[in-house]
């Protein structure tokens, strides 16, 4: 599938900015599941700018601006073409042993509900990792309901599990805490979903990754109940959401901040055939 | 030679609380000497309604208190932690600043504000009858000295004592102005006066507020003529508290920091505008302006030189 | 539990009153000095303190009564072969903790060599990921170091606990050194004491040392978490007796990923930061997003190399209590020799065969957490109630591998003056190491900590401990 992203992050402030750094990780790198046709990421005013790699291996834009304007807007494009892999991930940038994944954080703690949790949910598939894994999955996406603003950027997997509620960043946390109970090493993927299955395309998505031994990496999507098709692009990696997210920033100055973001994710073709209907008409 | 802007933040505002401290203190003891002389025709709270409109604090008192009686004056402005411009407040302030800049100070300076606040507290939990509050005043006014003193006479000539300099000056004169623009219609022509019943009672308790009731017979040696009050308040470079005087202070200490620094910047061209500007005018010629609008315009050049300091030096 | 005292040794039916050699003239002094003599003294001390303003810890209370740590008058005394030996040992260790932190971030070749169990050091929060990869000039991660030290015998010293993160300590031991020379100025006539004050100077030039390649005339600072720190005094002392600026977060801002301080001559670039706040607090955008007291983008600037931290972040994986179980392991991995310095024998509770025991012995046990610090969270079994006893043992079940146990220890004494006059009291003792480019020193002396309270182990200032002054004798 060719994915298309419009992607405006847009900054309001009612005071003039002193100072601001952002951390963006929004651009994607390629593996054998995804290849980047275009991607570009530019700004609408003076700024400094410049890509670095953090420790996970994602690209990390850092960017400053001095005595800022009140508005600042980020804006991503891009066209990346995806192939079905089964969920697998080979020829990622890797910089960590996979065993770094076990890593246990503060919104990835494994509670002991979720310990039982994972046992309970893995119990009939013996002792195949990958058998268990996807029974976990499957008894996220049936046991936690999709429910957006019931939860914020900084609910815990645990939360998350005592509320049996939450959006697609909850559920990832959860089956990280989970698989790493398991004895798998796990990680945050966060990145854009193309649906096939309806016209609405959410905001940005999230989903996990788990190492199974002779196999690699597997991306399993709790919130869809499914490993990651063509329509998953794979844009930032971390140990959760606090060290893959999008943005993450300091601002001195500006007052109150509003942030807005509008995404448009779409498979190019269909953009394309759109579009040349509309001008035929 | 580095000095952080920070450190020199602290010192200008250490500077602005200590000054302004001790300007209240003198409201407080000249609305207390007009209070005690008999005058039938002022009502008992126009000596401390004089005083708060003096500091600028009267909307906020009478937003928590009603009629300007003596003990609540009091207490909101030498003890009220929430009246930014009560003497507590101000003292407080100078000694976090000071505190958080502990190593660009003198041992001196730095004991001289910690020991007045660990007395000032003391204070403050004794009651006070008018008696202990006048020496309470006057402990103030020498704590103030004692301040200059400790600064004059042991910090270093460099740009961490510019920066305290300039804080003092710039509130001392945004006082003074202030004081005027309260009273300027007190000070008007006789053919032009606001209002009758001009009273030399209010002349002298004018020139007690700022300190410079035998100043005046020094430099003028006439009875008390307003103009010549408003003359010596604003143009007379002799007196300390002048905006003039506080002008060319200023305008040194911005001069040394230019020159100590070697680049010149908008408060040096604004400080220097100020300056020219005073010394050009006379008396008459700003009375045929408007001694109000004269006064409005230098509180606002005044601030506009505070903000241009804080911006070239403070951040 | 025979119990050695510094000043006379151990207690034997020979030689009650036995001085040694060290001790021979501060014992003949303390003997014959008329008790209201030694009062006076500790009074003037006293007041010298508050006077010159050197009061500790409590800077942020919201009243100005800065609070004093006590300050015992008589010094505690170390020989110089006593020295010679220790300085060698902690040369040894922190060299060693250096190689390790460098390995660990670095090549990882001890976890590979199964010397140290993977999961204590990639589960350790203190093991910061964003620190892999980054090489620290001259591969020093440790630039200071505190090492605590006990005795229980002539020869018995234990390292109890390293500390590498930011130690503190040090204003005491110069603060002390000062006011025991104005004190007793005739006393250092007689002896010949090693000089603590070459301390600001040597830290100086370990911070210059390691600023980033290409830079000849570094310019320093120190980063304090700000007047509300317990240890801001310190802070602000050590930056003017280096002579650098003493920063806050809000004075250093990330440009190019470069760090700068503003000035108000405007911004002015930082090469080397001495910072006194912790990994958590340093920058929002790698570490705790909520903390105000860092510096955005430090991190980025730190990974480009552009600017060095001292210490490094990521150091505490080295000095977390379970990792200090295998320090002496450590050492003869990289070291190849025999540690010089004896750890306390401790329990690993993680493993099975100690755990059996640990909970077999716990009345006579000190059992403590992995991540606990300062005396929170700890087990002393000849002190505890058997209700407490049993509640512990409960939580050790649960979580064995949070805990470490450790016998409880004959803390050496020293004469102490206390209120019924001169008597033994528990002391313990913190030097500091500085490592630089050009490899690591031992300040000689340190700060020796001394529970006030008879018979009490507990030397913690909060807790109503003491310090001393810390002699090496030169002779």
């Amino acid at each position: 599938m060719r994915i298309r992203v419009a992607h405006t992050t847009r900054y309001l402030y009612d005071a003039p900015v002193r100072w601001m750094l952002q951390a963006l990780r929004m651009t994607p790198q390629p593996h054998e599941g995804q290849h980047l046709v275009a991607w570009r990421l530019e700004t609408d005013a003076d700024v400094r700018l410049r890509a670095e790699h953090d420790v996970f291996g994602n690209i990390v834009h850092m960017l400053q601006v001095e005595r800022a304007p009140h508005e600042l807007a980020v804006q991503v494009e891009g066209e990346v073409e995806t192939f079905d892999t089964a969920g697998v991930v080979r020829g990622a940038v890797e910089r960590l042993p996979p065993r770094l994944y076990l890593r246990e954080t503060g919104l990835t703690a494994a509670a002991p509900e979720i310990r039982a949790f994972a046992q309970d949910a893995t119990r009939e598939a013996g002792p195949d990792l990958l058998s268990r894994l996807h029974l976990l999955m499957i008894a996220i996406r049936r046991e936690v309901a999709f429910a957006p603003g019931v939860t914020d950027t900084k609910t815990t997997a645990a939360q998350a599990l005592a509320l049996r509620r939450g959006v697609c960043q909850d559920m990832a946390h959860l089956f990280i805490a989970a698989a790493r109970s398991l004895g798998a090493p796990a990680r945050y993927v966060s990145g854009h979903l193309v649906r096939t299955d309806t016209e609405a395309q959410q905001a940005a998505h999230a989903w996990a990754e788990a190492h199974i031994p002779d196999l690699g990496w597997v991306a399993f999507d709790p919130a869809n109940g499914v490993c990651a098709t063509e329509g998953h692009l794979r844009v930032a990696i971390g140990l959760d959401y606090a060290a893959s997210a999008p943005v993450r920033g300091a601002v001195y100055g500006g007052g109150t901040e509003r942030l807005s973001v509008s995404l448009r994710v779409a498979d190019a073709a269909k953009v394309r055939s759109q579009a040349q209907a509309q001008s035929q008409a | 030679m580095t000095l952080l802007a920070r450190t020199a933040d602290s010192l200008f505002w250490s500077g602005r609380y200590m000054e302004r401290a001790d300007f209240v203190a003198r409201l407080l003891d000249a609305a207390q000497r007009l209070s005690t002389l008999p005058m039938r025709e002022t009502d008992p709270y126009r000596a401390w309604e004089s005083a708060i409109s003096s500091a600028g604090v009267a909307s906020a008192f009478h937003a928590r208190h009603g009629a300007a009686d003596e003990a609540e004056v009091r207490e909101f402005m030498a003890f009220d932690r929430d009246n930014a411009s009560s003497i507590l407040a101000c003292l407080t302030a100078v000694r976090s600043n000071m505190r958080s800049i502990r190593t660009a100070v003198t041992a001196e300076l730095w004991e001289t504000v910690n020991g007045a606040y660990d007395e000032l507290k003391r204070l403050q939990a004794a009651r006070h009858d008018r008696e202990a509050f006048a020496r309470f005043l006057e402990w103030l006014k020498t704590v103030a000295l004692a301040f200059d003193g400790a600064a004059h006479r042991t910090m270093l000539r460099n740009d961490a004592y510019w920066f305290l300099r300039l804080g003092g000056e710039i509130e001392r004169a945004d006082n003074t102005a202030r004081l005027l623009d309260v009273k300027y219609h007190l000070l008007l022509p006789p053919d032009e006066r606001v209002g009758g019943g001009l009273d030399y009672f209010q002349w002298t308790t004018l020139l007690r507020e700022v300190s410079a009731f035998t100043a005046y017979r020094w430099l003028y040696r006439e009875s008390v003529r307003p103009w010549l009050i408003a003359d010596m308040l604003i143009l007379n470079r002799q007196l300390p508290r002048s905006l003039a005087c506080c002008q060319a202070a200023i305008a040194g200490h911005l001069d040394d920091l230019a020159e100590a620094y070697g680049r010149r910047g908008l408060s040096q061209r604004l400080a220097s505008g100020m300056l020219s500007r005073l010394s050009a005018t006379r008396i008459e010629t700003l009375f045929q302006g408007g001694l109000h609008e004269f006064i409005q315009a230098f509180l606002a050049d005044n601030n506009k030189l505070a903000a241009a300091i804080a911006e070239q030096y403070l951040s | 539990m025979a119990i050695f005292d510094e000043m006379h040794g151990l207690p034997g039916p020979d030689l009650p009153e036995a001085v040694r050699p060290a001790y021979r003239r501060v014992a003949r002094w303390v003997a014959e000095a008329p008790p209201d003599l030694l009062d006076a003294r500790r009074r003037q001390a006293e007041l010298f303190f508050r006077r010159i303003g050197i009061t500790f810890a409590v800077y942020g209370q919201a009243d100005s009564t800065e609070r004093l740590i006590p300050f015992d008058i008589i010094p505690r005394i170390l020989s110089r072969s006593e020295w010679a030996e220790l300085e060698r040992g902690l040369v040894q260790r922190v060299e060693a903790l250096n190689a390790f932190l460098a390995d660990l971030y670095g090549p990882r070749e001890i976890l590979k060599a199964g010397v140290i169990p993977e999961d204590l050091i990639f589960q350790n929060p203190h093991f910061r990921l964003e620190m892999i990869g980054v090489q620290p000039p001259s591969g020093v991660y440790v630039h200071v170091a505190g090492i605590d030290l006990v005795r229980t015998g002539t020869d018995g010293f234990y390292v109890l606990e390293d500390n590498l993160r930011t130690p503190s300590g040090v204003s005491y031991m110069l603060e002390n050194r000062e006011m025991m020379m104005r004190l007793f100025p005739d006393m250092f006539m007689e002896h010949h004491v090693q000089p603590v004050e070459v301390y600001p100077d040597a830290l100086r030039a370990v911070l210059r040392s390691v600023a980033p390649e290409g830079v000849n005339d570094p310019c320093v600072a120190v980063l304090t978490p700000g007047p509300y720190n317990s240890a801001y005094y310190e802070h602000s002392f050590l930056a003017d007796k280096i002579g650098v600026e003493l920063v806050e977060a809000s004075d250093l801002f990330v440009r190019d990923e470069q760090v700068f301080m503003r000035t108000t001559q405007g911004a002015k670039r930082v090469d080397v930061v001495y910072r006194r706040t912790d990994d958590d607090f340093i920058d929002p955008l790698s570490f705790r997003p909520d903390s105000a007291l860092g510096v955005p983008g430090l991190m980025s600037a730190y990974r480009a190399g552009s600017v060095t931290l001292a210490n490094a972040v990521g150091t505490g994986v080295a000095d977390d209590k379970a990792v200090y179980t295998y320090v002496p392991d450590i050492v003869r991995f990289y070291k190849g020799q025999e540690p010089i310095l004896k750890n306390v024998p401790t329990f690993r509770c993680r493993e099975p065969d100690d755990l059996a025991q640990v909970l077999d012995r716990l009345p006579e046990l000190v059992v403590k957490e992995v991540n606990g610090s300062g005396g929170y969270g700890m087990l002393v079994g000849p002190k505890a109630t058997l209700a407490e006893i049993e509640a512990f043992r409960a939580r050790l079940v649960a979580d064995p591998d949070g805990y470490i146990a450790q016998p409880t220890l004959a803390l050496s004494t020293c004469p102490t003056l206390v209120e019924e006059g001169v008597a033994p009291r528990h002391v313990d003792l913190r030097p500091f190491v500085l490592t630089g480019a050009h490899g690591s020193e031992v300040i000689p002396g340190g700060l020796t900590r001394v529970a006030l309270t008879a018979g009490s182990l507990v030397v913690n200032s909060s807790q109503g401990g003491g310090t001393k002054d810390t002699w090496v004798l030169d002779e």
